[in-house]
């Protein structure tokens, strides 16, 4: 008797503590990152691109590596957007209802989802041998869009699948074809989840780094053309702390913080974004 | 009869979504079949059995050895998921069983942030707490004075946090499908909460618990650059946890700038991505597997 | 999908127990009144499973019928077959016709949106369009090449006006269509059927989620449309059958157990199985 309320008390006491440690990993890293990045941060680091010397400590910022990210982010979630949208609406439009192969498909994305960064780079790799393309922004965002596209199309898919079928026929019933239905009704009713599902891409693809060490390169300068290589944000982070020298250790630091807040700002905004959009959402 | 233009539009964007929906099927076969294909130089030079077992790297002499970095991917994950199995499940019992709607919500979201930092963060922390903690406390408390803190261990206790969200949320799901009659039945015959929890829940939701599991395994398996960053990349069989390690992400991430100079050392590479994409493979099966039991029991 | 008129030769035999419940094809008249909608050995399987068997039906213009019977008797179904959205599913298999103004819907040549626009459909549950008021009601005029602004206010009122919608919208126009209550979008969806001009009211269940006063209204709605529509509605509530139905097809496992008069199936049921059901025996 005495055991088995120790035993409760015991694993009630467990619980909470496996769920403080776990919550408070993240408090600890977040702070880690502001205590240690806080102090190297300056308006150089952000508006500058690295001058002479910037690896031995001197005057620069890291201002190629965050345009570089975003221009990786954004070409990246484009393209997996403009991927994911046929492929969502094949899945639950045009396809039968219990279509084998829209099963297929939604498998076959999850298991994509799965795959590791560093294959998707060694595979973007291949891609450029195949196309004759140089380590390239380009060839940065085929790689990283694939990386990305399994995650969206299947939040958009989870999205538009719980959407009722009525809908559908509403729609339908009224003359609509199965594209105008699509566009005009699903879409729509689905939009606070599409965009929740672009900027979940966009977060992974700013933060990826395995996959771009292949494909995208590493320059000092702002990229002029989507042909040209261009610095991210973790690469810029993971060559400056490899630095003997402790300033460009500190930016490091520093470089972490803004791809830390960069990445806050973008997963606190889906969450309050998705929120807005809900008006015309039927529950 | 001529079609007007919305039915022809209709009929034109059905056949380009049906086209772009093969080609996204067919992605998965691509991958296989591309590293496979890019492999096949090195496996017809070198015995499979061989690159698996042996344990010396010299690419300039064509010796290819994998051992120690298959077995540094193998123990890493392994510590990982000693660390995070046990956490996960008893952090999701809480949200799922115990916690009010309010905590459990505020909770999942501060994971589902936790599972959006990038892998450098995690990397670039690992740096700054964990492999000093090891090196200066946890080592010496085991008798290891000499030790850098770059170590298996360090990419474990990473990784493990790295895990976290992506088992959690899989348990919750599962636990979501464990049906309130069935709680409600023990409870009902005197069982307490946790005996309920342990002994029906649990039980109940064993298969899908093993699923979320893999899927961790899967996740731990393949991660690169927070590893590389704190496990020292030595490429020697580590015998203890405070050994450095150099597990398949990071020869791959690192040795990619030289891989076209030596001959055979870019096909050795896409081998690597490919052990790895297999090893997943068969992971996400094996989990698809237990998932549909779980199904299956609950229905 | 098959359609065929003269394939299985033994289905036809099969038919001819039933022939005394088979009107007279269409065109010509059914107790005096002309048919609409002429369904004729209409079978439908989904796997192993038999949903509709061998059912054959005349529904009368401009009048309300409706299909009763106990849940899962494919009532449901045989009104979806009749605007061909029960055609989107996989392993579904159709054979028989349909025949609306005398032609097979299910025939090769049928531009399926130009025959749904004849058709309008209420859902069990109101199923508004994620748009405005305004744009629910305009959705199916200007898919259908309506575009001008005056042409889309004019109408917008007039079918509000006929749903008896008007004076509670009207200052609310563009607000979203999921403010509404239950009862307002329901009637909303009816004014949207109506504004494709259709000729035929299809009803699922229409007032299954509606509080009772709402479903009165409805009630109410449906019997003065049917001087122009002819109305075809599954109801699961006898008593409701009883008020407003002109003409009752009693349904049971898939086939159509009696179908007549409203007054003549319900006071004086010739099948047993009718019997115990309007009885209240079975449900």
């Amino acid at each position: 008797m005495f055991w088995r309320k120790f035993e409760e008390r015991l694993f009630n006491f467990l619980i909470r503590l496996a769920t403080i440690i776990i919550i408070g990993c993240l408090f600890v890293i977040v702070l880690t990152i502001v205590v240690k990045g806080l102090p190297a941060m300056s308006w150089d680091m952000i508006s500058k691109s690295p001058s002479g010397g910037f690896y031995l400590g001197k005057e620069g910022g890291v201002l190629n590596a965050i345009v570089g990210s975003l221009y990786l982010g954004i070409g990246a979630s484009l393209f997996a957007l403009l991927l994911s949208i046929p492929v969502v609406v094949y899945m639950n439009v045009y396809a039968p209802t219990h279509s084998k192969f829209a099963q297929y498909i939604r498998i076959s994305l999850d298991i994509l989802y799965g795959i590791p960064s560093i294959v998707y780079g060694a595979f973007g790799f291949l891609i450029m041998i195949y196309l004759g393309l140089k380590v390239s922004l380009l060839a940065g965002i085929v790689t990283v869009g694939l990386l990305v596209l399994p995650i969206m199309a299947r939040t958009m898919d989870e999205v538009i699948r719980t959407i009722p079928k009525e809908l559908t026929e509403a729609s339908l019933s009224l003359g609509a074809t199965k594209w105008e239905t699509a566009m005009k009704v699903l879409l729509r009713q689905a939009f606070p989840g599409i965009l929740t599902a672009i900027l979940l891409g966009f977060g992974r693809a700013i933060g990826d780094a395995a996959s771009v060490i292949f494909t995208t390169g590493f320059t000092d300068n702002v990229p002029e053309s989507i042909l040209q290589p261009a610095a991210t944000l973790p690469l810029a982070i993971f060559f400056q702390l490899g630095s003997p020298i402790q300033e460009v250790v500190n930016r490091a630091y520093a470089s972490a913080l803004i791809l830390t807040i960069m990445i806050l700002v973008i997963s606190i905004s889906s969450r309050l974004l998705s929120r807005r959009f809900n008006k015309n959402i039927i529950k | 009869m001529v079609l007007p233009l919305r039915i022809l539009l209709d009929k034109v964007a059905g056949k380009s979504v049906l086209c772009l929906s093969v080609l996204i099927g067919s992605l998965l076969f691509l991958i296989v079949g591309g590293l496979y294909f890019k492999s096949l130089p090195i496996l017809e030079s070198h015995s499979f059995w061989d690159l698996i077992s042996k344990s010396i790297w010299k690419p300039g002499k064509e010796q290819f050895g994998f051992l120690p970095y298959i077995l540094s991917t193998v123990y890493i994950t392994i510590i990982s998921l000693t660390i995070a199995v046990p956490l996960c499940i008893l952090c999701s019992v809480y949200l799922s069983e115990y916690a009010s709607k309010r905590v459990k919500s505020f909770v999942t979201s501060l994971v589902d942030i936790l599972a959006g930092i990038p892998s450098v963060i995690f990397g670039i922390w690992g740096i700054i707490m964990i492999v000093p903690f090891i090196s200066d406390t946890l080592a010496p408390a085991f008798g290891q004075e000499d030790t850098t803190g770059y170590s298996i261990l360090a990419g474990g206790l990473v990784l493990a946090i790295m895990v976290f969200p992506i088992v959690i949320h899989i348990m919750l799901e599962v636990l979501r499908t464990v049906p309130v009659e069935l709680r409600e039945a023990s409870l009902s015959l005197g069982a307490n909460k946790w005996e309920t929890i342990k002994k029906v829940v649990l039980r109940k939701a064993a298969p899908g618990i093993i699923a979320a599991i893999v899927l961790g395994f899967s996740r731990a398996f393949g991660e690169t650059l927070a590893v590389l960053m704190v496990v020292g990349n030595t490429a020697l069989i580590p015998h203890s946890i405070f050994d450095a390690g150099y597990p398949l992400p990071a020869l791959i991430a690192n040795n990619y700038g030289e891989m076209m100079s030596i001959p055979l050392y870019d096909s050795a590479l896409m081998f690597a991505s490919f052990l790895l994409l297999v090893v997943i493979l068969i992971f996400n099966v094996a989990a698809r597997f237990f998932m549909m039991r779980v199904e299956r029991r609950m229905s | 999908m098959q359609t065929s008129i003269n394939e299985p030769m033994e289905k036809t035999g099969n038919a001819s127990q039933h022939a005394t419940l088979i009107q007279p094809l269409n065109g010509q008249s059914l107790n005096g009144v002309k048919t609409h909608i002429s369904v004729r050995n209409l079978n439908i399987s989904y796997g192993n499973s038999q949903i509709l068997k061998n059912v054959s039906i005349d529904i009368p213009d401009k009048k309300i019928t409706a299909i009763i019977g106990p849940s899962g008797c494919g009532k449901t179904t045989l009104l979806k077959t009749f605007n061909r959205l029960i055609e989107s599913s996989d392993g579904i298999k159709i054979e028989g016709e349909v025949l609306v103004d005398g032609e097979n819907i299910y025939g090769k040549n049928v531009e399926v949106t130009n025959m749904r626009k004849k058709m309008g459909l209420l859902s069990q549950r109101p199923m508004p369009l994620p748009m405005s008021i305004y744009d629910n009601i305009a959705y199916g005029m200007r898919i259908h090449g309506i575009r001008k602004k005056s042409i889309l206010n004019e109408r917008v009122t007039y079918y509000l006006k006929q749903a008896s919608l008007w004076n509670e919208v009207k200052d609310r126009l563009h607000q979203p269509a999921t403010k509404l209550s239950i009862g307002q979008q329901q009637r909303l969806c009816l004014a949207r059927g109506l504004a494709v001009e259709p000729e035929i009211i299809l009803g699922d269940e229409p007032t299954s989620a509606l509080d009772p006063i709402s479903s009165q209204r409805i009630e109410e709605k449906f019997v003065e449309l049917k001087d122009q529509y002819t109305i075809v509605m599954v109801t699961h509530i006898l008593r409701q059958a009883r008020r407003i139905a002109d003409y009752i097809v009693f349904m049971y496992l898939g086939e159509i157990v009696e179908h007549g008069p409203a007054h003549e199936l319900l006071e004086n049921p010739r099948e047993e199985m009718t019997k115990e059901y309007v009885k209240g025996v079975i449900s």
